[in-house]
C-alpha cells in the first residue's frame, strides 16, 4: 500500500491514522535506497507530492524546496544561477541498478550522504539550514530557519540529516547553496601504494593548496587524484604549490576535463566496485584507512579511498564482523550499503553504537516518534514501541 | 529587570552546607568548591551584565570522573546545575541560578593532542579559542571560528553556543568545525559523540549538542578540525554614499561567485564611533563602510581584489583602499573589532543585539530600526556581518537614567521581532540564553518548541541542567511526552496493521 499525501494536513492525517492503527510507515522519496537495510513490510509514504521549488534567491545563498523534489531538478536549477550544492550530493541510485538523478533532496538529507567535496565543503548536514515536517507524533513543526546563520534554539536540522526517516517526514527543506567554482583541475599521481597515496593526500590537504577533493583508486595501476577548484589564477598558483610539495612523491599529471569528469564520476558511482559483492562504507580518520585495507585486502576485499583516505568504499563477501572489527580498530565505523537479502536480515546496516550512545539515540528517536510509527525494522535495532 | 527565573527551591537552599560538603568530597582540595559569599560574586554574571545572580555554590572539577560524580550526585539529590566556560556569553547562557551549583570548567585547560596528519586537535573544554590556534600555528595551521571574544572564550563555551565570528561565511560556525565531544549527561553517564571521522556512525547527536546552550550535557573534551592557514589575506575598505548601494555591492560580490573570508558593514554612527576610538583611517563622509577580506594564494587575492573593486565602483563606491601590508590589514579590522568598546565611549551603556535577516531586506530593516529608535527615544549604531545577514545593532542607553534599560530592552525586542517578521531569526551567533528566551514564540510555534523540548527530555528528563534558559515555558517531560492524536475525518482510513 502506498499513501501519497500532497499537503501537510494530509500528511498529518496519514501519520495519525498509522499511529492509531499501529501501522508502520516507510517514507519514500526517489526509491533509490530502499534496498539498504533489512527487508521489511510497511505502508509506503510517497513524498512525491511535495515537489516544488518554494523560494530561491541566489544572492541570499538560500534555496527552499519541497522534500520530494528530484536532485537532478535542483542541481539544474542552481547550476543555472552559477551555484551548486557544495556537499556534492551522493546518489545511491546507480549502486542499486537504478538510474542516476532520481534521488530526491529529502532522501539525500535523510541519508545524510555527501560526495567527494565533503572533504573540503562540508557534509549534507552542514548545508541543511531548516526544514518543515511531520513527526511521528502526527504534528507539523519547523526546525532551523531560512537564513544562512542561525543559532536560535536547538539545531534540529543537524539531527534530521542522516536520520533515515526515523524521526520526521520532511516536507520542506531549506538549503545553503554556494557559487559554483569557475574552474576545476584534477591532478593525479600514478602507481602509488595505499600508504604512499594516503601520505600524499595528507600532505596536500595540510598545505595551502586548498584541495577540494582527494581520492585513490588502487588499480592496478593505481591512480591518486586531487582536485583543485576556484578562480583561474588561483587554481594555477595552487597547481604550482602542489608540484613543489609532491615533487618527491612523483610527477603530477593533469587530467583533461573529460577524463577528470570520468574519474570523479567513477568515484561517485563506485564503478570500480561493481562486482555484485556486499558493499561497505567505512569511515575512519584519514590516516587509518590504510589499516582497514591492510586487514581486509588479504581476505579478498576490493576497495577505493575517497575523502583523502577518510572514506573507504569496500566490497567484501567474508564475515561482516571482520569489517566492523577492522573499522572499529581503526577508530571508525562501517555501514553495510548493498547486500543480498539474507545478509541484510542478519547484519544491521548501521554500525552498532556503544550501549550508552545507543540508548541516547533511542530516547531521541522516541522524542520525535514515541510509538515507533517510522520504525519499520529496517535497521534491526528497533526498540520495543511499547 | 523583568526576567523571571524558575522559583528558588527552598529545600535545596536549606541543605546548602550539606551540598557543599558532598561536592568537596568529590572535588577535594583548594578551589574545588566555592561557597564564600564574596568569592561567589565573581560568578554572578556572564557577558550579559544586565543580569546578575550569585550562584548557590561554585564547583570547579578537574577530571571527567569528577564531573560525572558531581552530576550524578546532583541528579540524585534534585539539585540544579549551570555549566560555565569562560563566562563570555552575550545572552546570559551562563547566568547562575540562586539554588543551583555553577559548574565551572576553567580547570579543563589542556591541549591533549594535535594530529597534523588527520588535521585535528583534541582539547579540554576550558582551553580558549585562541589557544587552539596558538598551539598549532607554528606548523602553519589554525582553528577557523574566531568569535570576537576569542582571547577569553573557551572551546567548551563555543560548543555550547555554536559560536561564529567574522570568518564564518567561508569557514563555518563551531558546528562545522567540531568532529567529536566527550559529554557527561546530567545523570553522570559519560558518552562520546562523533570522534575523528568526518561522518557520524548513527544519529548526529553531536550536531544537536553543539549550540544547545549547556542544556543537554557537560562537554569534557572536544575534537576540532584545524586548517592550514591561507597563504595571504588582504582587505579592501570601501565607502558608500548609501546603505542601499553597500548592500547591493555585497549581493553583487556573491553573485560574482566570490565568498570572501569576511565581509563586514558599518553604518554612519558605528563608523564615527570606531574612527574616533581607533583612528583606523575610515572615511567619515560616507553612510556605509564595507570591509571585504579575501584570503588564499596571493594570486587569488590579487585577482579577487580587482573584481571586488570593480563591483564596488559599479555600485557608486567612493574611495576603495586595499591593504598593502599585514599591519594595514589589521588596522582596517581594528576599527571594526573595537566597534563595541568604541560605542561604549560615546554612550554610557550599550546593548548588543544579534538578529539575522535576509540580506535583501537590509535597507528596509535599517529604516524601520531608525523609526523604532525614535519611538523608544534611543539611538543605535549598526555593525553587520554583511555576508551572512547577521546584524548587530548596538542600542545606546544610560543605565543610570531611570527607565532607560527597560526602554533599551523594549527597543531590542522590537528589533528582533522585526528580524523575524522579514524572514530572519532572533539570534545569529550569540544564543538565546535568558536574553531572547521570552521571544522564542515570535519565531516558533508551541509545537515547534515542544519538539525541541522533548530533545531536552531525552538528555535530561529531570530538567536539572541549566533550566530557565532558551525555553520560555518549562513543561514537565511527562506532559511533553503525551500523545494527542487528533481524530476525525481522514483521507487515509483503514491502514493495514502489521
Amino acid at each position: 500500500m502506498t499513501l501519497r499525501p500532497t499537503s501537510v494536513d494530509d500528511l498529518r492525517d496519514a501519520v495519525a491514522d498509522a499511529v492509531r492503527s499501529s501501522s508502520k510507515l516507510e517514507i519514500r522519496g526517489g526509491d533509490t535506497k530502499a534496498d539498504l537495510g533489512a527487508p521489511r513490510e510497511a505502508v509506503l509514504l510517497d513524498m512525491g507530492g511535495f515537489n516544488q521549488v518554494i523560494d530561491y534567491d541566489p544572492a541570499e545563498l538560500v534555496l527552499t524546496v519541497g522534500s520530494g523534489t528530484p536532485l537532478a531538478q535542483i542541481e539544474a536549477l542552481v547550476a543555472g544561477a552559477g551555484q551548486m550544492l557544495a556537499f556534492e550530493p551522493f546518489d545511491h541510485g546507480p549502486l542499486f541498478g537504478r538510474p542516476a538523478g532520481a534521488a530526491t533532496i529529502g532522501g539525500i538529507m535523510a541519508a545524510g550522504v555527501s560526495g567527494s567535496r565533503r572533504l573540503s565543503g562540508g557534509a549534507a548536514r552542514d548545508h541543511l539550514l531548516g526544514f518543515q515536517g511531520v513527526s511521528g507524533r502526527g504534528e507539523a513543526f519547523v526546525g532551523g530557519a531560512k537564513v544562512v546563520k542561525n543559532v536560535t534554539g536547538y539545531d534540529l536540522p543537524k539531527v534530521m540529516a542522516g536520520s533515515w526517516g526515523r524521526l520526521v517526514a520532511l516536507t520542506e527543506i531549506t538549503l545553503k547553496v554556494l557559487p559554483r567554482p569557475r574552474e576545476s583541475l584534477t591532478l593525479v599521481l600514478d602507481t602509488l601504494d595505499p600508504h604512499a597515496a594516503q601520505a600524499a593526500m595528507s600532505l596536500a590537504m595540510g598545505s595551502q593548496a586548498e584541495v577540494a577533493a582527494a581520492a585513490h583508486l588502487p588499480g592496478p595501476p593505481s591512480v591518486t587524484a586531487v582536485r583543485l577548484e576556484g578562480f583561474g589564477p588561483s587554481v594555477a598558483a595552487r597547481r604550482i604549490m602542489l608540484d613543489d610539495l609532491l615533487a618527491e612523491t612523483g610527477r603530477l599529471r593533469a587530467l583533461s576535463p573529460g577524463d577528470a569528469e570520468a574519474f570523479w564520476n567513477s568515484i561517485r558511482t563506485l564503478a570500480p566496485l561493481a562486482n555484485g559483492r556486499p558493499l561497505w562504507r567505512v569511515n575512519t580518520p584519514p590516516s587509518a584507512g590504510c589499516a582497514v585495507v591492510a586487514a581486509l585486502q588479504p581476505l579478498g576485499a576490493r576497495w577505493l579511498f575517497d575523502w583523502a583516505g577518510g572514506l573507504t568504499w569496500m566490497t567484501f563477501d567474508g564475515d561482516p564482523a571482520l569489517v566492523r572489527q577492522a573499522a572499529l580498530a581503526a577508530g571508525g565505523h562501517a555501514a553495510l550499503i548493498r547486500a543480498p537479502d539474507e545478509l541484510r536480515r542478519s547484519t544491521p546496516a548501521l554500525h552498532p553504537q556503544p550501549r550508552g550512545v545507543a540508548a541516547l539515540e533511542a530516547r531521541v528517536r522516541a522524542a520525535f516518534d514515541p510509538t515507533g510509527v517510522f520504525e519499520t525494522g529496517r535497521f534491526l535495532d528497533q526498540p520495543d514501541a511499547d | 529587570m523583568s526576567l523571571k527565573m524558575p522559583p528558588l527551591d527552598e529545600a535545596v537552599l536549606a541543605r546548602r552546607g550539606q551540598i557543599a560538603a558532598a561536592l568537596r568530597a568529590i572535588v577535594p582540595g583548594d578551589g574545588g568548591v566555592i561557597d564564600d559569599a564574596a568569592a561567589l560574586r565573581v560568578y554572578e554574571s556572564d557577558g550579559l551584565t544586565a543580569y546578575r545572580q550569585p550562584p548557590m555554590l561554585v564547583c570547579l572539577p578537574q577530571t571527567t570522573e569528577q564531573v560525572s560524580r558531581v552530576l550524578k550526585w546532583c541528579h540524585g539529590q534534585g539539585v540544579k546545575v549551570v555549566p560555565r566556560g569562560s563566562g563570555t556569553s552575550l545572552s546570559g547562557g551562563a547566568l547562575p541560578l540562586g539554588d543551583a551549583v555553577l559548574l565551572g570548567m576553567a580547570r579543563f585547560n589542556q591541549v591533549l593532542q594535535i594530529d597534523y596528519e588527520d588535521r585535528l586537535a583534541v582539547v579540554q573544554p576550558g582551553v580558549t579559542n585562541l589557544a587552539v590556534t596558538r598551539a598549532v600555528e607554528a606548523e602553519g595551521f589554525y582553528y577557523a571560528p574566531d568569535p570576537s571574544s576569542q582571547i577569553a572564550c573557551s572551546i567548551g563555551g563555543n560548543v555550547a553556543e555554536n559560536s561564529g565570528g567574522v570568518h564564518c561565511l567561508k569557514y563555518g560556525l563551531t558546528t562545522n568545525n567540531v568532529l567529536g565531544v566527550e559529554l557527561v549527561l546530567m545523570d553522570g553517564e559519560v558518552v562520546r559523540l562523533g570522534g575523528r571521522c568526518l561522518d557520524p556512525a548513527g544519529l548526529d547527536l553531536l550536531g544537536l549538542v553543539v549550540g544547545s546552550e549547556g542544556l543537554l550535557g557537560v562537554v569534557t573534551e572536544v575534537t576540532v578540525r584545524i586548517l592550514p592557514r591561507p597563504q595571504t589575506a588582504r582587505a579592501v575598505l570601501i565607502g558608500f554614499p548609501t546603505v542601499e548601494s553597500a548592500g547591493q555591492c555585497v549581493a553583487d560580490v556573491i553573485a560574482a561567485g566570490i565568498i570572501p573570508a569576511g565581509m563586514e558593514m558599518m553604518d554612519r554612527p558605528a563608523i564615527h564611533a570606531a574612527e574616533a576610538f581607533v583612528r583606523a583611517g575610515y572615511p567619515l563622509d560616507v553612510e556605509a563602510l564595507l570591509i571585504v577580506e579575501l584570503d588564499g594564494p596571493s594570486a587569488e587575492c590579487d585577482h579577487l581584489i580587482g573584481e571586488v573593486e570593480a563591483i564596488a565602483r559599479a555600485n557608486g563606491a567612493g574611495a576603495c583602499r586595499v591593504s598593502t601590508s599585514e599591519a594595514e590589514r589589521l588596522n582596517f579590522w581594528a576599527g571594526r573589532k573595537a566597534a563595541f568598546p568604541a560605542v561604549g565611549r560615546i554612550s554610557p551603556d550599550y546593548y548588543c543585539m544579534d538578529g539575522t535577516i535576509p540580506r535583501r531586506r537590509l535597507p528596509e530593516v535599517l529604516r524601520r530600526m531608525e523609526a523604532l529608535g525614535a519611538k523608544h527615544g534611543l539611538a543605535c549604531a549598526n555593525v553587520f556581518h554583511a555576508g551572512d545577514g547577521n546584524l548587530h545593532p548596538l542600542i545606546l542607553y544610560d543605565a543610570n537614567k531611570p527607565g532607560e534599560l527597560d526602554r533599551a530592552e523594549a527597543f531590542g525586542s522590537d528589533i528582533l521581532r522585526l528580524c523575524v517578521e522579514v524572514g530572519g531569526v532572533l539570534t545569529g551567533e550569540h544564543g538565546v540564553g535568558v536574553e531572547k528566551r521570552d521571544l522564542m514564540p515570535v519565531m516558533f510555534s508551541e509545537d515547534d518548541l515542544k519538539h525541541q523540548q522533548r530533545v531536552k527530555c531525552a538528555f535530561d528528563p529531570k530538567q536539572l541542567l541549566n533550566p530557565g534558559k532558551v525555553f520560555p515555558v518549562l513543561h514537565r517531560c511527562a506532559e511533553l511526552g503525551r500523545m494527542h492524536i487528533h481524530g476525525g475525518k481522514t483521507p487515509f482510513p483503514d491502514l493495514p496493521r502489521f
